[in-house]
């Protein structure tokens, strides 16, 4: 408000760049499908045909960056080795992670 | 009224609601008809009209659009002859809540009708990207984007930039609707010490043709009040100067664009109380 903001710099810059960041990705989606929603539920389907899980123990967390997003699935999976076995179920995990290159629109994807 | 017109259709819009949209279409409106212009503007808003309000018609509203669409009324009936200004016409929206009664063909035929009797025909928008908005833009020769500087404006105006620019029938037509940027509600000082996006951050992310700058004044809020559009109701001011000089860019004239500045003593910017 008065001479202290001299001292701060004021947050149009980090407004632009975001805005810069956000409209780079949402002007090339826009014309296509949502290419990481595609992929997360093609994901899904493809496990679901192999193994039961629960779609409430599913994790999905996605991060849209500059150049790079990235679609991560984490899908607990119940192990059922001796269905007569007392402490039986064990559990284990697969997690994909997908990344993207926005800028190319190429995709490289890992398992982790 | 004078038949064998050409009017061109402009669509006011800008995706987010409460940017000014409804505000700028009675101005610009109100200063095409000064500048002796024949001029309808039409409020899309279905179900929350408010242009009738802004231009201080409320009272006077009989038909509405729906109205004319679903044959109860002819057009003439529904327009409502502005009392100060012999060239400004409006077709209010309809108060009820039925919103598909908006349909394309009805609109279509609307718009027909009035571009043989209007030199121009200002669509005021609704907000959103849903059916009245998009009905708003179908028939558009150009577009006016209303974008404040902030984050959410500019980027819901970029949307309806890509919309524009595809679902449009001069977009369908291989055609190209002109765009033109609007903002308002800018504060030079805010703007001065990095504290609000600058004309030129806004410019360089949404790139379409600068058209105007409305500076924040109360004297846009003064009009809206007495149901007067600033053009009109207080002429000299700095909002209805910007919005008469975004009239003239509109029908072709090159005016140099005058960028609000920073009015404010070293007083205020030392201790400052905010001078808008």
């Amino acid at each position: 408000m008065n001479l202290l903001s001299l001292f701060r710099r004021g947050s149009a810059p980090v407004a632009r760049e975001r805005l810069q960041i956000l409209l780079a990705h949402e002007r090339e989606t826009r014309s296509q499908p949502d290419l990481l929603g595609v992929l997360r539920e093609e994901i899904l389907a493809v496990i679901a045909r192999h193994v039961a899980f629960d779609p409430d123990k599913v994790q999905i967390t996605m991060d849209r960056g500059s150049t790079v997003s990235t679609l991560a699935v984490d899908i607990e999976i119940p192990n059922r080795r001796r269905a007569s076995g007392a402490a039986s179920q064990q559990l284990s995990q697969l997690a994909f992670t997908a990344k993207t290159a926005t800028a190319r629109s190429q995709w490289t994807n890992g398992l982790v | 009224m004078s038949e064998g017109k050409s009017g061109r259709v402009v669509v006011v819009t800008s995706g987010k609601g409460g940017v000014g949209k409804t505000t700028s279409t009675a101005s610009l409106g109100a200063a095409l008809a000064h500048l002796g212009e024949k001029v309808v503007v039409i409020d899309f808003d279905v179900g929350l009209r408010n242009l009738d309000l802004v231009l201080g018609a409320e009272r006077r509203v009989v038909f509405d659009l729906i109205n004319v669409i679903n044959g109860v009324a002819k057009l003439p009936q529904a327009l409502i002859k502005d009392k100060r200004l012999e060239h400004l016409f409006l077709l209010p929206a309809s108060q009820t809540r039925d919103k598909d009664a908006l349909t394309e063909e009805g609109v279509a035929k609307v718009i027909a009708e009035l571009r043989t009797k209007f030199d121009w025909i200002v669509c005021d928008s609704p907000a959103g990207i849903e059916r009245g908005a998009t009905l708003a833009m179908r028939h558009a020769d150009s577009a006016i984007i209303v974008t404040n500087p902030e984050v959410s404006s500019v980027r819901d105006s970029d949307r309806i930039i890509g919309l524009l620019d595809s679902k449009t029938e001069k977009a369908e037509r291989g055609e190209c609707v002109d765009k033109h940027l609007l903002i308002t509600r800018y504060h030079p000082w805010r703007a001065a010490r990095g504290e609000m996006l600058s004309i030129d951050d806004v410019l360089e992310i949404l790139s379409i043709p600068l058209i105007g700058i409305i500076p924040e004044s109360e004297e846009v809020l003064r009009a809206s009040n007495v149901g007067s559009p600033v053009t009109l109701n207080a002429p000299l001011s700095a909002p209805a100067k910007a919005y008469f000089d975004a009239t003239k860019r509109l029908k072709g004239e090159q005016i140099p664009m005058h960028i609000p500045s920073e009015s404010r003593g070293l007083f205020n910017k030392l201790f400052g109380r905010k001078a808008a």
